[in-house]
This record gives C-alpha cells, structure tokens and sequence, in this order.
C-alpha cells in the first residue's frame, strides 16, 4: 500500500511537467502572441539537461559543450541541405550519432584530467572545432554564414502527413524531445547508474575503491551529455530552418554554464529555469533604453551574487524553502529494524564467494605477498616486506610512526604499485591492477581517515559498496531504481543492524556524529562482502566506549573473512589478532603470535618500550 | 613554398605573439599555481589594459603614461578584486572559483561594451615606434622589435621578482605546497593578495604593449584566454619558466602555419596541445604535485 503510494508519487514530477509542456505554450501566446520563446527556453534546456548530469550529478564542469551543439546542428543541416538525405529523422540521428563520436574522442583526452585541466581542455576543444567549422570545414558548413533553408520533419500516418513546421508545430516537435529527454534523465539519475555518478562528484577515490569504474562512468556521462547537445542543436537548425556557426562558439557553452548555474545545478529542470531568466531578462531588458544594453552585465552579476551566495541555484532555493512545507517531501521511508533470523543475516553478510566457482585449494592462500617494496624519492617507504595470510586468518601489523604500515596497506589494495615483488590474493597476482579492479577480486579497505559520501543518507552510502559487487565495475542500467535490486536492499537491512545504524539509515551522512561515521567506514568496506578486509586505524579518534563498539564489531563480522588490521591500540591489536607483524623503518622486524611478539626483545627496544616489560 | 624572407618575417611575428602570451600566461599561470584559482577573467583584464592605453594616449599622448598607469590600472583593480570576492573562494571547488570568475569576465567586458561601444577602437603607434627595421634580407616593423623588447623586459622583471626576492621565495613554495608554507609560519594568504595583484598587473601591460597592433574590442581578450590556456597546458600548470617556452612556442606554431594555411594555425595549436598531453600530461616544466 505505502510502495504503491511511494511508486506514483514517484512519477509526480513528470506529469507535472507534462502538464507545464500543454498549459505554458496558451499562456506565453497570450502574452506574446507567439510560442517561440518558449520553444527556444526547451531547446536550450534539451541542452542543458545533458549538462545537468555531466556537472550538476557528476561534477564535471566542461566549458566546451558548444562543440556537440553545433557538431549534432551541422552534421544534421548539411546532409539535409545538401541532399545527401532527406528523410529529417534519420538526418537528426546521424547528427547526434556524430556529437556522441566525438565526444568519445574529446573525452578520452579531456577525462585524463580533473578540475582545472579538465574545464581548459574541454574549453580548447571547443575552440577548436569553432575554428574548424569557421575554414578548414567551410566548404560544408558555409563557414561565417552557416546552412540555410534546413527542412522540418514530416510524419506519416498513412496517407496523411504532419509537417513539423511553423510555430505550433515547432513547439510539439521540440516539447516532445523535451519531453522524453526529461523523463530518460530522470531514469538515469534515479538509477545505480546515478547513484554511482553522485558518489563521483562527491568522492572519486572512494568512488573508485568501491570498485567502480569512474573513468568508464566519467566517459559514458560525457558522452550522455554530448547526445542531448547533438540532439538540441539539430532542432535548433530545423526549428530556424537555419544552422548558425555561432552554435559553436565559446559565448554558447558559457550561456550553457550560466544557466544552469542560475537555475540550479543538480536539479535537472534547472538549466531550463536558467534558459528562461536568461531569454525573458534579455527581452525585457532590451524594451527599456535607460538599461537595455546593459542586460548582460545584470545577468553576469547576477550570476557572480548566486554562485557566491546561492550555489544551488534558484530551483536549489526554493526546494530550501519549500521543505519547510511538509507535503512537499516525499516521507523516508519507514525504517523497518532487520527482522531475519540471525543465520540469515550472516549468510547476508559471508564473504561472496569467488573461490568456489574458480576451485581453488583450501591449502592456497588467501593473501600472498612477495617481497614488496616501495619508494619515494630517496625515502625507502617499505623495503622487501612478505606476507602469507591463509584464509581466514586474522593478522595485524603494528610499528611505530613511519614505520611503513599504511603505505603496506596502500599497496595491498592496490592503490599504489609497488617498485618490486608480487601481490596473489586467493592465487590471482593482482599487483598493480589499480584499487577498482582489485575490490572486484574480493578485496576492500576501510581507511584511516573517513572516505564517504556526505551528501547520501547512511543507506546511500552503503549501496554505492554493495552495487558494485552485483553490476560489476560498469553497467548502464539506467531503467532500474537504485534500491532495485531487492538482494542488496535485504543485505543492506542486514548491515544496517549490524554496524547499529538502523535508527539512523535515511539521515544524511553530513550530520551524523563521528562515533557513526567511523561505524559506516568500516560497513563501506563490508558493503561489497569482501573475501579480505584491510583495516586501517579503525579505531583511530575514538573515545574508550566506542572503541569496544567497534572491536566488537570487527569479531562479529568476521565470518571466515581474512583480515589485516592496522592499529595503534596496542589492546585491541592483542586481544584480536592471531598473528602480528612488526614493522621497523619500512622492513619486517619480527612475526609471531602475540605471546611471541610480545616476549620478543628486538621488539620490545624498537618500539613496545617499557609496555610488555 | 614561402621565400626565406617571408619566413623570417613570420618567424619575427611568432615571436612578437609569443612574448605577449608569455606575458599574459605567466600571470596566469603564477595565480594558478600559487592560489589554485584558474582566473577565467585574466583575458578581460589584458582587455582592459588595451582600453587603458586607448584612454591615456588619447588624452595625454603618451605611451610611457599609458603602460605606466595600465600597469597601475590592473594592481589595483586586481587588489581589490582579490580582497572583495577571490578571497571567498580559496576554500570552495575549483569549480566555483572558475565559475565566479567567468562571471567577472563577463561583466568586465560588458561594462566596456557599455561606456565604449562595441566598435574596434585604434590606438596609435608611439612616434618613436614609427617606421620600419632594415635587416640584411628583409624589412619588419620597428615597433614590433620594440614590444619584444619590452615584453623581455618586463618578463625578466617578474623573474627578478620570483627568483630573488623574499616574496618571490613564498610565492614559488607556495607553488610547490601552499599547506606547508603556512604551517611553517609564513602569511600565505598575503602572498596571495600579492600573486593575484600582480598576475592582472601583467595581463594589463600586455594589453598596454599590444594595444597598438590590433583591433581594440571589448571582447578582444577571450581568444588570448584560450589561447593561453593551451600555453599553460604545454608549459606546466604553475611554471614560470613554463609559461614563457610554453608562449614561444605557441606563437611560433600560430605564426608559421599562418604561412602555410592561415585556416589551419589555430587548429595546429590545439593539435599540439593534444599531443601534449598525450605524451607529457603534466606538461613541459609542471610538477605532478597540483593537478
């Protein structure tokens, strides 16, 4: 009853745009006596709901957009114009098809970089191909004067046929784009393959050592974005009946950035909300002399107040506002406390077997470390460090500051190559193979410091490790929920219970105390039922009673797992381990059991001091 | 195939172009590197520096006033600018600090649209610019020699500045690590004030020095932007000494291929950009550790 409520809900947003695309076309003819206006807000906004999800979700800010726009335009106006085609459908497809082929190519350089780089390269790019349409290309795309006299669609329905041109049938054509490049957005983003796109813009290591492919995501989204660009500015050559080089420039991705910034990043219908201040301010403006060429100074400094005051943009402000307003927000869901028997949530929680299908001996073992070393510069981090965990075993690794014991780790999940030696986990050299592909083998580090995602509920957070184990390291299955995968969803109560999160599994992670926080690192790290669990600190910053929190929970889910602990409590690394090892100045000083450690005098001078005496 | 002379006379050209992006980069480059801020407005600000110059020689017919009150035009406004607003955002996303800036720009230039209107504004060649060189083989404008000179000079100005003094001394630190020059006691956040002043001083002398070579248009300073962020990129984000080959060599490429296909310069500088970073993604000079 509450789901099937929930479900509909769900689909509120649509049918309200659905009924903004019938009711606003009557009213800004009304008021303008044409439906132009609208029709060049929806454009743009087809644009910028590809934008939208390449930065509002993802968080790239690309400054060449224009590129796919006019490449989607002019592909499309030249094979119509010139009479290679004329079918206008299939004109429009081999347009988008070719702002997504060169997506592909810019992406795959631009992505090599973040932030700064990637903004000035994507910029280049579109520089570039402004260029390249303007001379080189002029031949084709008419250079400085563009393609004229590009023909609108035709329907057939028999013998009759509808002609999408003129101002009304504009409109239809353009808002059913609108439309369905609305409701596909908002699939994606309601998807695991939006919730992984979140957890990029939020936190990419971390993204990445939960065994997601954030390059491949980062390129699937970039080239997402360059369809809808490809797509709006084919419709804006056939909506004109003209194809315009300025559809190129740097001036159309910076209008691109600036609205959605005003309407709101992240917010899907923001770039519309942004197209549409920027359009009726420009018209309006212009009508009064005093201000009129000024227009664009007010927009800009418009734009600099809301970045600087109002970074979520209008559409973020108002949400602001209106969740002061109950019946706005959909109702959490309520928390059901894991109702299982206690087996079955240990079945839930086991290690995913990756040994099973693959035969492997119980005499292999389960970590195997040959010998690594890693330098910097001159600094001998690790030197000749080996290691054989069989399965299941219990290990820590103790030493003092600087001993090398988090780089080991480090190099142990594969976050960094080391200089020389092997790494086998379960019999599979995964030396260097980068931290992603390596929590796909099984493995999963919780870190010392809290790698999370601050803006997702406690919940969220937890789906982002746990997806990764079903839909492996990429797979764009936009038309699923997130939360519908209903093993995980079952998994996730489970885990939930057991880290003591229950209460607090739909609170954002932002304001959650740091007792829970440091609980939801660990149960990151379990999200993905790792075969081998890396600790690093765990206990680090906590206060004495939660510390047995979590060494209790650290025994309760064991479960066969193997485990190598990285503490300084010297308490805790006795009472849990079975053996130890010991770290001096980056070698291996002594290994044993406690008891043995704790007798060995080597140790006892390097670093146990007067303790254990 | 283009006569030797043509091609001396291009290569002269290059160079001329290559010195002022070497300018205007390394002003971007020094704030990029010191306060991570990419200044999206650092193209309006070699803008201005043209208005500036345009301004002064028309009322005082002096250009030595002009660079002089260019230079002065930009160290403040630049100084207030880094007080008023950039200061808010050195612990916000890079993103927004390119957003912000981007909006500067545009209000930059519209505001000059504003009081100037949109139409290309000549600005005079100093009468002891007049005239022509006389090489061996060919002949080149004598004011082109002389803004190679003065954009030398000013270069090894800011080099003084970075190499040899104190300030110069945090500033390239805080290049290399920002965090740790502030823990070991040193007012960064001064240095900042200081880079971000003097990173538009340099855009608004360049703007000064080429005022006279081209069409001044409130939009004049964004094809330089871009142009200099394919100079950074080549060079090393941060470097110094990075901007300066990085601007050489852009301008030697958007002059040379002028010879051989006008249509295809500014394509081959984004070819050679891409290959850059194929090759080499930190760039020429730049360090791994900001990225």
């Amino acid at each position: 009853m509450e789901g099937a409520r929930r479900r509909l809900l769900g689909w509120l947003p649509e049918l309200f745009m659905a009924l903004a695309l019938i009711v606003l076309p009557f009213l800004c003819y009304a008021l303008l006596g044409s439906v132009d206006l609208l029709t060049r807000i929806l454009i743009w906004g087809i644009f910028g709901l590809g934008f939208d999800l390449l930065f509002g979700f993802t968080g790239l800010l690309s400054f060449g957009q224009a590129a796919f726009y006019g490449c989607g335009g002019f592909v499309t106006a030249y094979l119509l114009t010139s009479g290679d085609l004329s079918n206008v459908w299939l004109a429009m497809a081999a347009g988008i098809a070719s702002a997504a082929a060169f997506s592909v190519i810019v992406g795959i350089l631009a992505l090599r970089r973040v932030g700064i780089y990637f903004a000035m390269i994507t910029l280049a790019f579109g520089e570039l191909s402004y260029f390249l349409e303007n001379s080189p290309l002029a031949h084709w795309t008419g250079g400085e004067n563009g393609l004229p006299g590009v023909p609108a669609p035709r329907l057939h329905f028999g013998s009759f046929v509808y002609s999408f041109s003129g101002s009304w049938a504009s409109y239809e054509l353009i808002a059913a784009f609108f439309f369905v490049g609305f409701v596909f957005a908002r699939f994606v983003v309601r998807s695991p393959v939006g919730d992984v796109l979140n957890a990029i813009r939020q936190n990419p290591l971390r993204t990445a050592a939960l065994g997601h492919d954030v390059h491949a995501y980062k390129l699937s989204v970039f080239v997402l974005a360059a369809i809808f660009a490809g797509c709006a500015g084919a419709l804006l050559g056939i909506f004109q009946g003209y194809m315009p080089p300025n559809a190129f420039t740097l001036e159309t991705s910076g209008q691109l950035v600036i609205q959605t910034v005003i309407g709101g990043a992240g917010t899907l219908i923001g770039p519309t909300i942004g197209a549409a201040i920027w359009l009726v301010l420009r018209q309006v403006l212009q009508q009064l002399p005093a201000i009129g060429s000024l227009w664009l100074f007010i927009l800009g400094l418009v734009f600099v107040l809301l970045v600087t005051f109002l970074p979520k943009g209008i559409v973020g402000a108002t949400a602001r506002l209106g969740s002061k307003f109950p019946f706005f927000e959909l109702r959490p869901v309520v928390t059901d406390a894991f109702q299982g028997e206690k087996g079955t949530a240990q079945a839930l929680l086991a290690p995913f077997s990756t040994a099973g299908t693959r035969g492997s001996s119980p005499a292999e073992l389960a970590l195997h470390v040959r010998n690594v070393s890693k330098a910097y510069g001159g600094i001998h981090a690790v030197e000749g460090v080996s290691l054989e965990l069989p399965a299941g075993r219990f290990h820590a690794i103790i030493g003092p500051n600087g001993a090398g014991k988090s780089t080991f780790l480090r190099l142990l999940n594969c976050e960094e190559r080391p200089d020389t030696g092997r790494i086998l986990l379960n019999g599979i050299d995964i030396t260097g193979i980068g931290v992603t592909r390596a929590h796909q083998h099984g493995l999963a580090k919780s870190f010392q410091i809290n790698q999370l995602f601050p803006q997702f509920t406690v919940r969220q957070n937890l789906r982002i490790g746990a997806l990764s184990r079903l839909r492996g390291p990429l797979r764009l299955d936009v038309f699923r929920p997130a939360d519908g995968f209903s093993k995980i969803e079952l998994m996730l109560a489970a885990l939930l219970d057991r880290l003591g999160l229950t209460p607090s599994a739909d609170v954002r992670v932002s304001s959650l105390p740091y007792g829970e926080k440091r609980r939801l690192e660990l149960g990151l790290a379990l999200a993905s039922r790792p075969s081998v669990l890396l600790l690093d600190e765990p206990l680090a910053g906590l206060s004495p009673h939660e510390r047995e929190g979590i060494k209790r929970l650290i025994q309760d889910v064991r479960g066969g797992r193997t485990i190598v602990l990285v503490e300084h409590d010297m308490d805790a690394v006795f009472q849990l381990a079975e053996r130890i090892t010991v770290l001096h100045e980056g070698r291996k000083l002594a290994e044993g059991t406690p008891q043995e450690i704790s007798a060995d005098r080597r140790v006892r001078e390097a670093y146990l001091g007067g303790i254990a005496a | 195939m283009p006569t030797l002379p043509q091609f001396l006379s291009q290569a002269f050209n290059g160079v001329a172009l290559g010195s002022l992006l070497a300018l205007i980069s390394c002003g971007l480059t020094i704030i990029l590197g010191t306060l991570g801020v990419l200044n999206f407005a650092h193209g309006a600000m070699f803008m201005v520096g043209a208005y500036v110059a345009f301004v002064v020689l028309a009322a005082f017919h002096s250009f030595a006033a002009a660079l002089v009150l260019g230079a002065l035009t930009l160290l403040v406004f630049g100084f207030a600018l880094e007080r008023g607003l950039i200061r808010l955002y050195y612990d916000r996303p890079h993103e927004d600090q390119i957003l912000v800036t981007f909006g500067l720009a545009i209000m930059m230039i519209e505001a000059v649209h504003y009081a100037f209107g949109g139409e290309s504004q000549r600005v005079p060649v100093p009468p002891w610019g007049r005239g022509i060189v006389h090489l061996h083989f060919f002949v080149y404008p004598l004011y082109r020699v002389e803004a190679i000179g003065l954009a030398a000079v000013i270069l090894l100005a800011f080099y003084l500045l970075l190499y040899r003094t104190r300030i110069g001394l945090v500033v390239r630190a805080g290049i290399e690590d920002p965090l740790m020059v502030q823990l070991l006691g040193t007012n960064v956040r001064r240095a900042f004030m200081v880079v971000f002043s003097i990173g538009c001083m340099a855009a608004g002398i360049a703007g000064v020095i080429y005022a006279p070579l081209a069409a001044v248009i409130p939009n004049m300073g964004e094809q330089f932007l871009v142009q200099c962020f394919v100079v950074v990129v080549i060079g090393g984000l941060g470097s110094f000494p990075g901007a300066i080959v990085g601007g050489l060599v852009v301008g030697q490429i958007l002059s040379l291929t002028t010879l051989f296909n006008p249509a295809y310069a500014q394509a081959a500088i984004y070819a050679v950009m891409t290959l850059v970073l194929i090759i080499r993604p930190r760039g020429l000079f730049g360090t791994m550790g900001r990225a």
